[in-house]
């Protein structure tokens, strides 16, 4: 099957007023079906311009615009916009239409039958748990959240695949707000609708968003998931619009194994003897020894209780006789976020870090996490990737 | 009043018959033209301001000059007079037609439009019932003006209750200029009245006062 065509390409899109003043300039951009994306930015950054390009509200000075394989500025823009769903923040429910006039607008003109148009609006409203009564009242009758709740099925009630929205959000209070995020979120992953969303609140651009894209002054500053965002953004500008504290919250979501394991872990090599082995452990005060062979690759582990299960029969001579091969291991690579739940249920001490050849590079103790934790909650900058005695921690660590 | 009723009766029914419909004919026209002007003109908002301002200089006119303008152009008679007054009532319904469009929120419209309705849908199916009180309201005032300039046409030939009291005026007659002008009172208070009730109906449900 060959790859799925976006649903959506920006070539080299701009739009220059009169006097030169360009509000987009040059904004390339490929959205997917099925993904959700975030426009961001200041006031003024041509986010909102941006977003009203892709239904002709504005037409572009230069660039063009595909939709489905097809140059957007060759159709109809009043069919267009009918197969593309428009949410604005100040709703723009029609007051003198009641709930289910308004939801059913584009059907009508779109001439559906009465009966495909009442099973749509009884579906829809189901969908954000409204009793279907409401259908009957006017938009004045019903708080700001139950009015975008409408104005978000409005955007659904013909089959839209696409739905732009303009800071659809902006004017609820929080506890609303969250509630139609869920809403909208929800539409997205379990309807499969493409959604481009205009907002410039990072929190919600992060919890929505399976894209962000941050704008500046007309031009894309950056385009990429909002783990890529927090990661490595772009410049200052990007850091400034995510903020330190959401940078230092989302560390845990970003922060890789190699970031915050310690180096230098106590390990033995397969060839070595018992003996050795137990001299290590009381000298560097450890229970459990991780076992390599020459090349540093990881090969298990041992530990004080199948040593002193062999002491009694001392049939054992070498490391390899009592070597447990079996190990829970993480690459540098890995997400901490992703594991740490582990490290944690499993009641795991530490757990060995290697690399992609399954060489040792370090471990990942509980201590770490704490301190990762710590950095969390307490948004100090100790530099926990780096600790200042390894051996210290990885001892008490490693401690029975 | 009963020997004025029998002297004068059947002239006062015939002639309020004709003030009442020179004033419709009037208003008629001035509805069909200044409605849809007013309409177009939020689609072009500089024009607006000109044609805005045209119409009410028309308004500045004396009443009676206006009428005496009609001559050289229309001659005497009821034409003369019902363009007069189709001209002064142009004005309150342009300026209420314009500025009740004009109030729809600018948000709404942008909405609408976003979700695919043509310019006239959304004119007919959101602006238009949304500005209808402010509309109604310019129509309500100059159908009032109208009925009572009305009188004057009699002066260029336009039949009316001018007739009666004008009459009066040159025959020193009280009798006639108040029999004359309680049904011009009269008419103008029942027109606006089923006017108001009009309104009410046009008015979307959830809309009215």
């Amino acid at each position: 099957m060959a790859k799925e065509e976006p649903l959506l390409i920006l070539k080299d899109v701009s739009k220059i007023y009169k006097g030169g003043n360009a509000a987009i300039s040059n904004i390339n951009l490929t959205i997917n079906k099925g993904d959700f994306i975030c426009l961001i930015g200041t006031s003024g950054s041509g986010k909102t311009t941006t977003m009203r390009t892709l239904n002709r509200m504005i037409e572009p000075t230069s660039g063009e615009i595909i939709y489905k394989g097809q140059n957007i500025h060759k159709i109809d823009p009043v069919k267009l916009r009918k197969k593309i769903g428009y949410v604005i923040q100040n709703i723009g429910l029609i007051p003198h239409m009641n709930i289910y006039e308004n939801v059913t607008i584009v059907p009508k003109l779109l001439k559906w039958p009465e009966n495909k148009k009442q099973a749509k609006a009884r579906e829809l409203i189901k969908l954000v748990e409204l009793p279907e009564n409401f259908l009957e009242r006017y938009p004045a009758e019903l708080s700001g959240g139950q009015q975008q709740r409408i104005g978000v099925i409005r955007a659904l009630a013909a089959d839209q695949d696409l739905i732009l929205m303009d800071e659809p959000f902006g004017a609820l209070d929080p506890i609303t707000r969250e509630g139609l995020q869920e809403l909208v979120k929800s539409l997205q992953e379990d309807l499969k609708k493409t959604i481009v969303f205009v907002t410039h609140d990072m929190d919600e651009a992060l919890k929505l968003a399976t894209n962000i894209v941050v704008m500046d002054e007309g031009k894309i500053v950056q385009a990429a998931s909002p783990q890529e965002l927090l990661r490595h953004p772009a410049n200052e500008f990007v850091r400034k619009l995510i903020g330190e504290e959401r940078m230092l919250q989302a560390r845990a979501d970003v922060t890789t194994a190699a970031q915050i394991m310690l180096k230098d872990p106590v390990s033995i090599t397969l060839g070595r003897s018992l003996r050795s082995a137990i001299q290590l452990m009381r000298e560097r005060r450890v229970d459990t020894l991780l076992v390599t062979d020459d090349e540093d690759h990881l090969k298990g582990y041992i530990d004080l209780e199948s040593l002193a299960l062999d002491s009694s029969n001392r049939r054992a001579t070498s490391v390899s006789d009592i070597l447990n091969t079996k190990i829970f291991r993480i690459t540098t690579t890995t997400l901490i976020r992703n594991s740490a739940d582990r490290i944690l249920k499993q009641g795991l001490k530490y757990v060995p870090v290697v690399d992609q050849n399954n060489k040792l590079c370090g471990i990942v103790t509980r201590s770490a996490l704490v301190d990762m934790v710590y950095d969390i909650i307490w948004g100090e900058k100790n530099d926990t990737a780096a600790p200042t005695s390894p051996a210290l921690k990885q001892g008490g660590a490693q401690d029975a | 009043m009963l020997d004025f009723l029998n002297e004068y009766g059947s002239q006062l029914i015939f002639k309020t018959w004709e003030q009442f419909y020179t004033s419709a004919l009037a208003l008629f026209f001035g509805i069909a033209v200044a409605v849809p002007l007013g309409v177009l003109l939020t689609r072009a908002p500089r024009t607006a301001k000109i044609v805005i301002g045209i119409a009410g200089m028309l308004q500045t006119v004396p009443s009676l000059a206006l009428l005496a303008l009609m001559i050289p152009l229309f001659g005497i008679g009821k034409l003369p007079a019902i363009v007069a007054l189709f001209i002064y009532s142009l004005l309150p319904i342009l300026r209420n037609t314009y500025i009740g469009m004009e109030k729809v929120d600018p948000q709404l419209k942008d909405s609408v439009k976003g979700m695919g309705m043509t310019n006239l849908q959304s004119i007919r199916h959101v602006e238009i019932p949304i500005a209808m009180p402010v509309i109604m309201a310019g129509i309500r005032l100059s159908a009032v003006y109208v009925i009572s300039w009305a009188t004057l046409a009699s002066y260029i030939g336009g039949g009316g209750l001018g007739d009666l009291i004008f009459n009066g005026l040159n025959l020193f007659q009280p009798d006639l200029i108040i029999g004359g002008t309680i049904p011009v009172a009269i008419m103008a208070i029942v027109v606006d009245f089923s006017l108001g009730k009009l309104e009410k109906t046009l008015t979307p449900i959830n809309q009215r006062t």
